[in-house]
């Protein structure tokens, strides 16, 4: 699109600066850009930005370990299947609460509920269709903001460890290895036959990423 | 941007087969030095403050960001599950890099920062359906005295 001045960087999609953490990183990436503005080489300048993050480009992975050692996957559906992601939240629980307050911050709340209310309200579509928890928003916006909570309170507590993981090794964790995974997976196409319209755009385009969609056979 | 090496296979193709505008003309203009510039962040990553109303798939919208915002009321509801959220999880600069400017404003590295910045849902919309959002965010910018703008998508 030839955009009058762009830096353009190597780093993950969602990272425009770089790396969580790392101030004088972020700061170069940032002056980097500015000083375009004194360039007066245009009327478009592209220029790019020489080094990966720090903790090394995005297809080098690095072995990351989730901090829990979650049991071996069982049901692939159904009440024990929502049993076991309970069970998985109370174990990661200590680690959600270590990065809430480690950072003083959480993205997690989307829905004004708790991480247990949020899974019910979605375990809900499995056999019918549950009372929307925002009355401000649409149904399918609701189931949105929910899938987007309750991933938000994973990884904030699978981060919560120290060690850079990678993104792409954290999105691997949550969709392959964790009950709460299968959950979403076995949901998406309960989501998807939904007689409203809304909820089955959001279960066709925005809840579960492309890159994980082969999990889905 | 990644690279697209870095890029599992579905991703690339899908980024590959977006439509893009093509422009006749190329915008270009000159200003101060970088050390007088008043500066503001606008972002795609569809930030917002916690207690404004989230983004819709659907929406050409803004949200104000007040310069002295702290970090513990951002929150983010961009509509597409395709790109990290961990980062910003982590760190909201990663994203919106607010302390890293207000660091350059003290150490005389900027001019100053403004006192709104802007956050839009950057996903699927051409140009020209946005247009009409980026012109109104361009009037407010000139009425705060910004002669900068950072653009930060995800």
């Amino acid at each position: 699109m030839r955009p009058p001045r762009f830096l353009w960087v190597p780093f993950d999609l969602g990272r425009p600066f770089g790396a969580p953490n790392e101030p004088e990183f972020q700061a170069k990436v940032a002056r980097t850009a500015l000083a375009l503005l004194e360039r007066d080489d245009g009327p478009v300048l592209l220029d790019d930005f020489p080094e990966d993050a720090p903790g090394g480009p995005s297809g080098d992975m690095s072995g990351w370990v989730c901090p829990v050692s979650l049991p071996t996957p069982k049901a692939e559906a159904g009440s024990a299947l929502l049993e076991e992601v309970f069970a998985e939240i109370e174990r990661l629980a200590p680690w959600y609460a270590f990065a809430l307050e480690e950072r003083g911050r959480t993205t997690f709340g989307l829905c004004k509920r708790d991480i247990e209310d949020v899974v019910r309200f979605l375990d809900g579509f499995m056999d019918g269709t549950p009372d929307n928890p925002l009355p401000d928003v649409t149904l399918g916006e609701a189931v949105r903001l929910a899938s987007e909570d309750v991933r938000s309170w994973y990884l904030e507590a699978a981060t919560a460890q120290p060690g850079a993981a990678r993104p792409r090794e954290l999105a691997d964790w949550f969709w392959g290895e964790t009950a709460v995974g299968r959950f979403y997976l076995a949901l998406q196409p309960v989501l998807a036959t939904h007689a409203d319209e809304r909820v089955r755009q959001v279960a066709t385009g925005q809840f579960v990423p492309r890159s994980q969609r082969h999990r889905q056979g | 941007m990644v690279r697209l090496s870095d890029l599992p296979e579905v991703d690339v193709a899908h980024l590959l087969g977006k439509e893009c505008d093509a422009f006749e003309t190329s915008p270009w203009v000159t200003g101060p030095p970088v050390a007088e510039r008043r500066i503001a962040i606008v972002t795609t990553a569809g930030l917002h403050r916690r207690g404004d109303r989230s983004f819709d798939i659907r929406d050409t919208g803004y949200r104000v960001i007040p310069g002295d915002v702290a970090a513990e009321d951002l929150v983010m509801s961009h509509s597409s599950v395709n790109y990290d959220r961990t980062g910003f999880q982590q760190d909201t600069n990663v994203v919106f890099p607010i302390d890293r400017l207000r660091e350059m404003a003290a150490a005389g590295e900027i001019g100053s920062l403004a006192r709104f910045h802007y956050s839009l849902m950057g996903a699927g919309w051409l140009p020209h359906e946005i247009e009409p959002t980026a012109v109104e965010l361009a009037g407010m910018l000139k009425e705060d005295k910004v002669n900068a703008v950072l653009l930060s998508p995800v």
